[in-house]
């Protein structure tokens, strides 16, 4: 059997046989009138309609083989059209393919305005509000899921049986053993960078020496945690959103609250402990990749030894520099995590919420990061 | 009753399906009948959504062949797979609206990819599809603004766009009410009527079966296929089988043996 062709030439598909008699206008329609020839049959229509001084005319459909509801559309708007210019427009010989589809076309449908409207005000003004009012929101339910977090972790406390101790190692291996390669090459190339970029000025004033402690102590203080922060984000913080995105859409987390489990409980406070855990480990892991890195630079370009520079980069490093490097990346991956967590609890239905609200849980914790290594930046100033 | 004739528009030759080594059916051949409501059942995992699967072409078979104007689906290639697929409309169980569009761009979707119309003539046909599924006026509604039924038959309107000749549908009744089935049957029979559509259902419900099924397909899942075909009523009263009598009967096999009560 000869296959039918998949494009075939729809408007070679139809006729249209015009007679014309005075007043009136004889419509002869045979062939296939369908979807895909729709414009081309009615832009035809159009022309017989607008000869002058027609004032019948009959659409005779006995030779019509193949009629879509679209086409059928065509001709009731084609009939109505003809009522408004004072054309009496009549359809004959309709075979009972073409009046079951007829019979399916109400009127009321075509002339019922829609229901709802899309939402049209745009201006700037409704904007700016409706931005605030949801910043406003936002801050108020990130503060009320803290506070839930807190009772939950209260609750876990007292009842540490509850912990879901399987979860943590499993989240703990999700966001820190499967993120070793990717910290540690950035670590790397960031000491790396750091150690270039201060070896290129340095060198002007005979100050080669003092680039493996500005490395070391860049390190440390500020570009581990932060990298390794917005690290954790990027992979872990969007995880955790599109999982709980994810389940919220799946009814997962209804079925949760209805076993009478909470779902903070159960699924926000093990990704955040494991978080916690590992993220400080993370940073102390980055920092040491980037003196690493920075050694490349030194042994290569700054003729240092290996130890010279180990003991050159460990000379200004305190105690009370990896005590606070360690507070900040703890703090970090409560934030990563919690604003992950609360998320995925936002997302009310569909794959675009889940699109959404992963976006804006990395987008947040990184806003949040930088927002807290400032104020950490202060504090700590004045703590010494 | 086998055998391709000028009445057939889909038909399925010999279709084996089989993951890894498990084997779901085997040398499964019927055809769909132009106008016709074929409906298809079979207890759980009988390969009844396997079969819908393969028929539109979105999973590929062990062995056979899927016949549509007599060109077969499955070896040919992407061209003709599409050409087919703008003959055939999927009413998916959930309905499968895209949830961040409304119900105009859901339905405006394909007229948009396969034909050449105005926008205001795009319109107008959506409007006539919504009411044709009694949803006129829902244009600008989200799929979550909707209800279970609501949104099966808006699926049934998306299905519909192109005018399929083909109408499969997948566990139509799934998750509805009794009034809302009943509804979505008859709006079924009704689009079948009007449009001369042939359908390919898979649903459960007896009910239903009886009121808009043709011809009823039952697969069964030991025996690999087929086991019984023919009208839903000649089925029920004049099958041997114990496994067709305990379907239609509403026995457990046990009783089936013997016909003690009904419910239907």
């Amino acid at each position: 059997m000869i296959s039918e062709s998949p494009a075939p030439d729809w408007s070679k598909r139809y006729k249209i046989e015009v007679v014309r008699n005075g007043t009136d206008l004889s419509l002869r329609l045979a062939g296939e009138f369908r979807l895909q020839n729709l414009t081309a049959f009615k832009r035809e229509f159009d022309q017989y309609f607008r000869e002058k001084g027609v004032l019948y005319v009959v659409i005779d459909f006995s030779e019509i083989t193949y009629i879509d509801s679209a086409a059928a559309l065509a001709f009731i708007q084609i009939k109505k059209r003809a009522a408004t210019q004072n054309i009496d427009c009549s359809l004959i010989n309709l075979n009972d393919e073409s009046k079951g589809i007829l019979s399916v076309i109400h009127d009321d449908a075509l002339t019922r305005p829609p229901i709802k409207h899309p939402d049209t005000d745009n201006s700037v003004f409704s904007q700016i509000g409706q931005s605030s009012l949801f910043i406003a929101r936002d801050f108020i339910s990130f503060m009320a899921f803290i506070g839930e977090l807190v009772v939950a972790m209260a609750y876990t406390i007292r009842h540490p049986q509850s912990l879901r101790v399987k979860d943590i190692f499993f989240y703990m291996r999700r966001a820190g053993v499967d993120g070793l390669p990717i910290v540690g090459l950035i670590g790397l190339l960031t000491g790396l960078i750091i150690a270039f970029m201060s070896f290129l000025q340095l060198k002007q004033l005979g100050a080669n020496i003092y680039v493996p402690a500005l490395v070391s102590f860049a390190m440390l203080k500020e570009l581990g945690p932060l990298m390794t922060a917005i690290l954790v984000a990027g992979r872990s913080g969007s995880a955790y959103a599109a999982e709980i995105g994810t389940m919220v859409v799946n009814e997962e987390v209804d079925a949760l609250a209805t076993m009478g489990f909470d779902p903070i409980r159960f699924l926000a406070i093990p990704k955040i402990l494991a978080t916690v855990v590992v993220v400080p480990i993370l940073t102390i892991y980055s920092v040491c990749f980037g003196i690493l890195g920075g050694m490349i630079i030194g042994v290569t370009s700054l003729d240092l030894t290996v130890s010279t520079y180990f003991t050159q980069s460990i000379k200004t490093i305190k105690v009370f520099d990896i005590a606070t490097s360690l507070v900040k990346a703890g703090v970090f991956a409560a934030l990563i995590a919690a604003i992950g967590c609360q998320r995925g609890f936002q997302v009310r239905a569909g794959a675009q919420d889940v699109g959404k609200f992963t976006t804006s849980a990395v987008v947040t914790a990184i806003f949040l990061i930088v927002v807290a290594d400032s104020v950490f930046a202060i504090m700590f100033y004045y703590m010494k | 009753m086998n055998g391709e004739n000028d009445d057939t528009i889909i038909a399925v030759e010999n279709l084996s399906a089989r993951f890894g080594s498990n084997i779901i059916f085997e040398n499964v051949s019927f055809e769909v009948r132009k106008g016709e409501i074929l409906v298809i059942v079979g207890e759980s995992g009988c390969g009844k959504s396997t079969l819908m699967k393969i028929m539109i072409g979105l999973l590929h078979p062990h062995a056979g062949k899927v016949l549509f104007q007599g060109t077969d689906i499955i070896s040919s290639g992407e061209s003709q797979l599409k050409h087919y697929r703008q003959n055939i409309g999927v009413l998916f169980q959930s309905g499968a609206l895209f949830s961040s569009m409304t119900l105009r761009e859901n339905i405006e979707l394909p007229l948009q990819e396969y034909t050449d119309l105005a926008p205001e003539d795009i319109a107008m046909i959506i409007k006539m599809k919504l009411g044709m599924v009694n949803l006129a006026g829902y244009e600008n509604h989200h799929p979550s603004e909707l209800s279970g039924g609501m949104k099966k038959r808006a699926g049934i309107a998306r299905a519909m766009a192109l005018d399929p000749q083909v109408l499969f549908l997948d566990e139509l009744s799934a998750g509805l009410d009794p009034v809302t089935a009943a509804e979505l049957d008859d709006l079924i029979i009704k689009t079948n009527e009007a449009l001369g559509t042939s359908m390919v259902i898979v649903t459960h419900e007896l009910e239903s079966i009886y009121k808009i099924a043709d011809r009823v397909l039952m697969l069964d899942k030991n025996a690999g296929g087929i086991i019984a075909e023919g009208k839903p009523l000649d089925l029920k009263h004049q099958t041997t089988d114990p496994r067709v009598k305990s379907f239609f009967w509403r026995l457990k096999p046990d009783e089936s043996s013997e016909q003690r009560f009904y419910v239907s």
